[in-house]
């Protein structure tokens, strides 16, 4: 029972929202706004298996490399920066000045560096999306608990073990919220870069059916979208949850006292 | 064997010295069994630091199976006074006790084995696989004593272990102490608030004064050594032991 009404309650609104569109846009005449069953007969025509294989696995590529490289550069980082204070005093004014710049100016000089190719856009989504995974590492490895730093440097836990067993996991919370943050980011910068500077890729697609006037399909491309976004954010959630079983677990118990 | 020899501990920072220890000297000889008692505030946690090798002294030394203590000593574990916060949660108790045991590079299958024993001899043979904090206070404290003694230390430190642990408990825990000591010969001490306690367990009681600490008294617990929650309790001699820890305590307490 409870579980129906929680299925209601997740599903309820967007059905709704949905039912909205379709009803509201349905037999429209204008060009630009097509009804949501005409962009729905785009979507199944349009978004074939050997589109998938032309346009949105090179973006998911891009997406995925740009998003991979921008969590571990930024964990690599920010345990530094949150170890040592030398290191801190040393890159933070440099990191200051660099998150500064909106990571979609880069990509003109990008391009004049390293061409159209998928380096290009894999730079700009890991320059936009290390920031938030690197600066809530800082904080976690900054805040763990001087008890557990104490318990090994008395039972002589050191070098990778404390690596992996106190570092790390201590600050694997607030990792999780950066790269939680850092996901729809990648999302962005990747349909950014591929609209500025590509000859494949999602963001390329949806442009060019705007340009041609198909509008349907270019709003079917906006749609595909979305659904990759709620599906990556879905996949997170997994991750996170067989990770982070222990903070959850632990924070319920706390709750209950 | 433990040696403090005039120990001398002042924090300074944040624009605010305060001197936990004053001048303090005392030695515990090989497998003693040898209780710290004093008021709260008086440096217990400061003095366990410092010969823990956590924290530098501001002066004087202390020494550890005969070596002066600059880092952590090899051989001596600590049963810190958060022990909840000790263990580390995202590992399972089983992973929590064999972790020290990992980083000396023993082998899985030896490391297994001491960790097996030492749950069981602090009764959690059934919680191997259980995360920390899905125990309760009195069976983490626990799990805390058994990661101390896998790692077969020479030295065992214990910091007001059950302040935190109801009464039953703490009768339990305060029994599973001294077998453990017995058991495995360790040089052990225990520092405590609680009178009581420190008569029961201990073969010494070590008093120490209000900050600035001193020793304000040191006692020798002349109990069997076989003791008994009802009946060593109850004996004559404890009452009287007690009794005079107790008056040293009020005195260091309210000085004239
Ligand atoms: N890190 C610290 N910085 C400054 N003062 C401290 C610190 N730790 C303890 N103190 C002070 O030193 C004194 C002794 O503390 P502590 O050793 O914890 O006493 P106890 O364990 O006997 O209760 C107290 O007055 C306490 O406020
Ligand atoms: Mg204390």
């Amino acid at each position: 029972m409870r579980l129906v009404s929680r299925v209601l309650l997740l599903i309820g609104l967007p059905v709704v929202l949905l039912a909205t569109w379709w009803f509201g846009s349905a037999g429209s005449e204008d060009f630009y706004r097509p009804s949501l069953s005409s962009i729905m007969d785009a979507f199944v025509r349009t978004w074939t298996w050997d589109m998938f294989v032309q346009q949105v696995f090179p973006s998911l590529w891009r997406l995925l490399v740009g998003y991979v490289i921008a969590v571990a550069l930024g964990v690599a980082l920010g345990g530094l920066i949150g170890t040592y204070r030398s290191v801190r005093s040393l890159l933070e004014p440099v990191l200051e000045f660099l998150r500064a710049f909106p990571p979609p100016v880069l990509v003109p000089a990008a391009i004049l560096l390293s061409g159209i190719g998928d380096r290009t856009k894999i730079l700009v989504i890991v320059f936009g999306c290390v920031w938030p995974v690197l600066l809530n590492t800082i904080e976690g490895v900054r805040g763990r608990d001087e008890v557990l730093s104490d318990t090994c440097r008395s039972y002589g836990i050191t070098g990778t073990l404390r690596l992996r067993h106190l570092v790390l996991r201590a600050a694997s919370p607030q990792i999780m919220t950066g790269a939680r943050q850092a996901l729809p980011l990648a999302i962005i910068l990747m349909v950014i870069s591929e609209m500025m500077a590509a000859n494949d890729g999602l963001g390329f697609t949806v442009l060019q059916f705007q340009r041609g006037f198909q509008i349907p399909e270019m709003w079917s491309g906006v749609l595909l979208l979305g659904v990759i976004g709620i599906v990556l954010s879905l996949l997170f959630r997994l991750a996170e949850r067989s990770l982070l079983g222990w903070y959850h677990g632990q924070r319920a118990g706390q709750r209950e006292w | 064997m433990l040696e403090v020899k005039n120990l001398h501990k002042v924090y300074d920072g944040h624009g605010r010295r305060v001197t936990a220890v004053g001048d303090l000297t005392f030695s515990v000889p090989e497998g003693q069994f040898a209780c710290v008692v004093g008021p709260s505030g008086c440096g217990k946690t400061t003095l366990l630091r410092v010969l823990a090798g956590l924290l530098p002294a501001t002066s004087g030394e202390v020494l550890v199976q005969r070596t002066p203590v600059t880092a952590p000593p090899p051989g001596l574990a600590v049963v810190f006074q958060e022990y909840g916060r000790s263990l580390f949660p995202w590992l399972r108790v089983r992973e929590n006790v064999e972790l020290p045991l990992k980083a000396q590079g023993m082998a899985r299958s030896d490391r297994g084995a001491l960790a097996a024993e030492a749950l069981a001899a602090v009764g959690l043979s059934d919680a191997h696989g259980a995360y920390p904090w899905q125990l309760s206070g009195g069976m983490q404290q626990r799990v805390a004593i058994a990661r101390a003694i896998a790692y077969q230390p020479r030295v065992l430190l214990m910091d007001e272990p059950f302040a935190a642990v109801d009464a039953q408990t703490r009768a339990d825990l305060e029994d599973l102490v001294r077998s453990v000591w017995q058991r495995f010969g360790v040089t052990l001490l225990f520092v405590t608030h609680d009178i009581d306690e420190a008569v029961y367990l201990g073969q010494r009681v070590i008093v120490l004064s209000a900050s600035p600490t001193t020793v304000a008294q040191d006692l020798t617990i002349d109990l069997p050594a076989e003791r008994d929650q009802l009946t060593t309790r109850s004996d004559a001699r404890f009452t009287e032991l007690r009794g005079q820890v107790y008056a040293q305590i009020q005195k260091v307490k309210a000085p004239a």
